[in-house]
């Protein structure tokens, strides 16, 4: 894999990306449109009522008085700036929110799938390399209830047992607001408070790479490749680690790829019960509030990070695999 | 209902006095001196954003900003009380109401507060562009300074002296002339980063965690307040996870119906909270019925008055609002003292009755025991509005009325009911504003733009109801106003344009650490300079 190669093959990509990022845009801007209601009425419902003309001189200050085509027409030229307007409901530049979130989301959503995936790899290649033992079935079982149980159960249950009843944990919340701590006692804070949050999340994504993971390595280890590196003499764990899981992770890698996508909408609820702000839960207020701007941020925001995990995707396709090349 | 559970809620305070005072008097443990010092910290269940009470009149934006700034006058159980306003008077005519203002309080930036902040408070921001206050001062003309302290309003109409006083404490909050003159009123960068009188100065607000404030070292009522050292708001979204933070002892108030009903009784029963209704005399709201009058079906009154028969009222208390709410009696609740009569119409529950009217009103059951259909939006507030829909139907599925819920979120029932008129029936609920005046009698006069949320938008008009509405908000005798307040409730309820079917204050949940909690009419809003929190 030449650098020029991969650098051609980004930039062919990258220009492809515009043209889908636009029409993404220009969609889901006329998609929300169709939605009942505006933000001054998400607005106005929030602080109890208003009289006409207050509502009127608000939607002529959002220019939302204006026809839809007038709107995005003026939406798409600021997007095209890179500026991503005010959000109303936040009387702040959306910008500076999204920002603000994104931390919270990628540090949440990043252990979460690297626990996930770590820990779902490893045993899901134990699982299918002692197939149909008592150890497998062990694993396969508690895979299944990981699978089985949505997360707002298990996040309360979770609250319930180590928060009020143990008390080992603190309920929800980024971090002790009114101790103050500084330094390493922030960081400590901070763990203390994500740990829940990370478990509630992890465990469904972790059944999910356990159960392809055990299913992929089944399926390599039969394959004539391995009978011949264990006929010229390989050892188990090289077999194992070289041969097997290399060629049984493409898969797996396809579902990672797949689901680092939903990384900005797959923890709304977990978000919401651990109070985390995250932009998760900044996308579901957006669209309870009709917050166009913010909604609109966040969807040019996913639609990048898709676009580049999918562009990474295919990169670690081609390192795992010789036989794909980049074209 | 209301003032058994006051009531309960008194005794239990006075159980906790007297034990203190044995305990007092058995030995040196003085647990009910105030303490200084401590960090209350409160449940807000939505984020508030706007930060400024003199922009956004909403529960929500007082519960935070009540702390940081203060109004001219609030509401005491003994009736108003000046904070920055001393007294107030009004000449004959109701046209000049003289305000005095309070010496000697500063803003939390040093500066000093005088009159000229509430002329331009007053001129800028309540009068254009403070929602509801925009309709009560629309007749205000001018302030005029006559001296630093004392405020002289001018109208061109005459405006009650009781009207001004009642609407003061929720829509009379001062902000700092120095800071706002001069810039975008609406973009201010203070609308987020308060600076007012109040005990306590805002500190930090991180958007989606918490806001917090801090003591005020320079507060007008003396170096011994306020007591705590600091308030922290954290906005939990999920009521369960919000009981559960109660529970664990990181939250110490939640108000406002912030838990769940079910978790409200839980902790009812629990040591160590107090659970109800007292502090939110001034925030009552109703559980209502909305009929669109533009369907001829319900024009006709004697369909909504078998409708009203047809609900068993005292079973939605029990089992909705758990006992925490009392039958409504037209567009004025209980709570609203003088102007308040329960000299009304009533319609017992009586599904035989509501049957035989609806008969002779020429709706007779089909084949299939369905009478006719009604297409319902329900209001998405909560826990009250969706489960008072659901027994709405439930209710008028037994005497023969098929009632489709239409589910929507906040702009769609807004947009849905009070601009497009797209519905049969609706419930929602509506808040009392202390003062008809300002608050429900705008769900009975004609007149207001499609478009206009919790407004008069049932295709119903009365030329009667509008011109006694007019005749009683002009009016500046209190007791004269009071019977024309009365009259209306009684057309109200003969008329039924709109059925206030539940009339309910909000409920609290409250940790027994905290103390001087709950003590004025709407404390959620006050200023909490005497609150203070046990080690």
């Amino acid at each position: 894999m030449q650098l020029t190669q991969v650098l051609t093959y980004a930039l062919r990509r990258l220009l492809q990306a515009v043209p889908v990022v636009i029409l993404i845009m220009v969609g889901t801007f006329l998609l929300l449109k169709l939605a009942p209601g505006d933000t001054v009425d998400a607005l106005v419902g929030d602080m109890g009522g208003a009289d006409a003309a207050y509502i009127a001189r608000l939607r002529a200050e959002y220019g939302l008085d204006q026809p839809v085509w007038v709107q995005l027409g003026r939406y798409m030229a600021k997007l095209i700036q890179f500026d991503f307007g005010w959000s109303f409901v936040y009387e702040q530049p959306v910008a500076a929110i999204l920002w603000e979130r994104l931390g919270t989301t990628l540090m949440l959503m990043g252990t979460s799938l690297s626990l996930a995936f770590s820990i779902g790899v490893g045993l899901g290649a134990i699982a299918a390399r002692r197939a149909y033992s008592l150890t497998d079935n062990a694993i396969s079982t508690l895979g299944l209830i990981f699978y089985a149980t949505p997360s707002f159960f298990l996040s309360l249950m979770m609250i319930l047992l180590f928060s009020v009843k143990l008390g080992w944990l603190p309920v929800s919340g980024l971090s002790d607001v009114a101790a103050f701590y500084t330094g390493w006692d922030h960081v400590i804070d901070v763990v203390l408070h994500l740990i829940m949050p990370t478990a509630a999340l992890s465990l469904i994504y972790l059944s999910f790479y356990l159960r392809l993971m055990r299913a992929s390595v089944l399926e390599v280890a039969d394959l004539d490749f391995v009978r011949t590196a264990r006929a010229k003499g390989a050892g188990e764990t090289r077999l194992m680690i070289h041969h097997i899981m290399r060629n049984a992770l493409l898969p797996v890698v396809t579902l990672l790829g797949l689901q680092f996508s939903t990384v900005l909408g797959g923890s709304v609820v977990v978000e919401t019960i651990f109070a985390l702000p995250g932009l998760g839960q900044l996308a579901y207020q957006s669209v309870i509030q009709r917050d166009m701007n913010m909604l609109m941020g966040i969807i040019f925001l996913c639609a990048i990070i898709v676009v580049i995990v999918n562009f990474l995707t295919d990169l670690l396709y081609a390192r795992l695999d010789s036989r794909i090349a980049l074209k | 209902m209301i003032t058994t559970s006051r009531s309960a809620c008194g005794s239990a305070w006075g159980w906790l006095l007297a034990g203190a005072a044995v305990s007092a008097l058995a030995g040196p443990a003085a647990a009910q001196e105030p303490r200084h010092g401590g960090t209350a910290i409160i449940h807000m269940p939505s984020e508030q954003r706007i930060l400024n009470p003199a922009l956004r009149a909403s529960t929500g934006v007082y519960n935070i900003t009540g702390k940081i700034m203060e109004p001219l006058i609030d509401k005491s159980y003994d009736g108003p009380v000046g904070v920055l306003a001393t007294d107030w008077s009004s000449t004959d005519d109701g046209l000049h109401i003289t305000v005095n203002l309070r010496e000697g309080v500063n803003w939390h930036d040093g500066e000093p507060f005088t009159c000229d902040d509430v002329a331009f408070s007053a001129m800028e921001l309540w009068k254009p562009l403070l929602n509801y206050s925009s309709t009560l001062q629309q007749y205000l003309e001018s302030v005029d300074c006559t001296d630093p302290h004392t405020a002289v309003f001018n109208y061109s109409q005459p405006m009650p002296l009781d009207l001004f006083v009642a609407a003061m404490p929720d829509l009379g909050h001062p902000v700092p002339k120095h800071l706002y003159e001069g810039t975008d009123i609406m973009r201010n960068e203070h609308n987020t980063a308060p600076v007012g009188t109040g005990p306590f100065k805002f500190v930090e607000y991180k958007r989606g965690q918490y806001v917090i404030a801090g003591r005020n070292d320079d507060y007008w009522r003396g170096k011994e307040y306020p007591y705590l050292d600091r308030i922290v708001w954290r906005f939990i979204p999920d009521k369960s996870a919000a009981a559960a933070a109660i529970e664990a002892g990181e939250i110490h108030e939640s108000g406002f119906n912030g838990v769940s009903m079910a978790d409200i009784e839980r902790f009812s029963k629990m040591d160590g909270f107090d659970v109800g209704t007292q502090g939110y005399e001034n925030n009552v709201a109703h559980s209502t019925v909305e009929f669109n009058h533009r369907n001829p079906i319900l024009a006709d009154l004697k369909v909504r008055q078998a409708i009203y028969h047809g609900l068993d009222i005292d079973y939605a208390i029990k089992t909705i609002m758990r006992g925490y709410a009392k039958p409504g009696r037209g567009p004025i609740p209980s709570a609203g003292g003088a102007n308040y009569t329960d000299d009304v119409t009533t319609y017992a529950y009586d599904p035989e009755l509501a049957k035989k009217m609806l008969d002779e009103a020429g709706h007779p059951e089909g084949p299939d025991g369905i009478r006719f259909k009604l297409r319902h939006r329900p209001a998405p507030w909560g826990e009250y509005t969706q489960l008072w829909a659901e027994y709405f139907a439930q209710a008028m599925k037994e005497i023969g009325i098929e009632v489709e819920i239409l589910t929507n979120d906040a702009p769609g029932f807004l947009n849905g009911v009070y601009r497009d008129h797209d519905f049969d029936t609706a419930n929602g609920w509506h808040q009392f504003r202390s003062d008809p005046a300002v608050s429900t009698m705008v769900w009975l006069r004609s007149g207001s733009p499609a478009g206009t949320p919790w407004s008069n938008q049932f295709g119903w008009q009365s030329d009667e109801m509008d011109r006694m509405i007019d005749e009683a908000q002009a009016e500046l005798d209190p007791d004269q106003r009071a019977a024309d307040y009365h009259a209306i409730q009684k057309l109200a309820m003969e008329e039924i344009p709109v059925i206030f079917a539940i009339e309910h204050p909000f409920i609290s949940v409250t940790s027994q650490k905290l103390h001087n909690h709950h003590n004025t009419p709407r404390w959620n809003s006050s200023s909490w300079y005497d609150l203070w929190l046990e080690k």
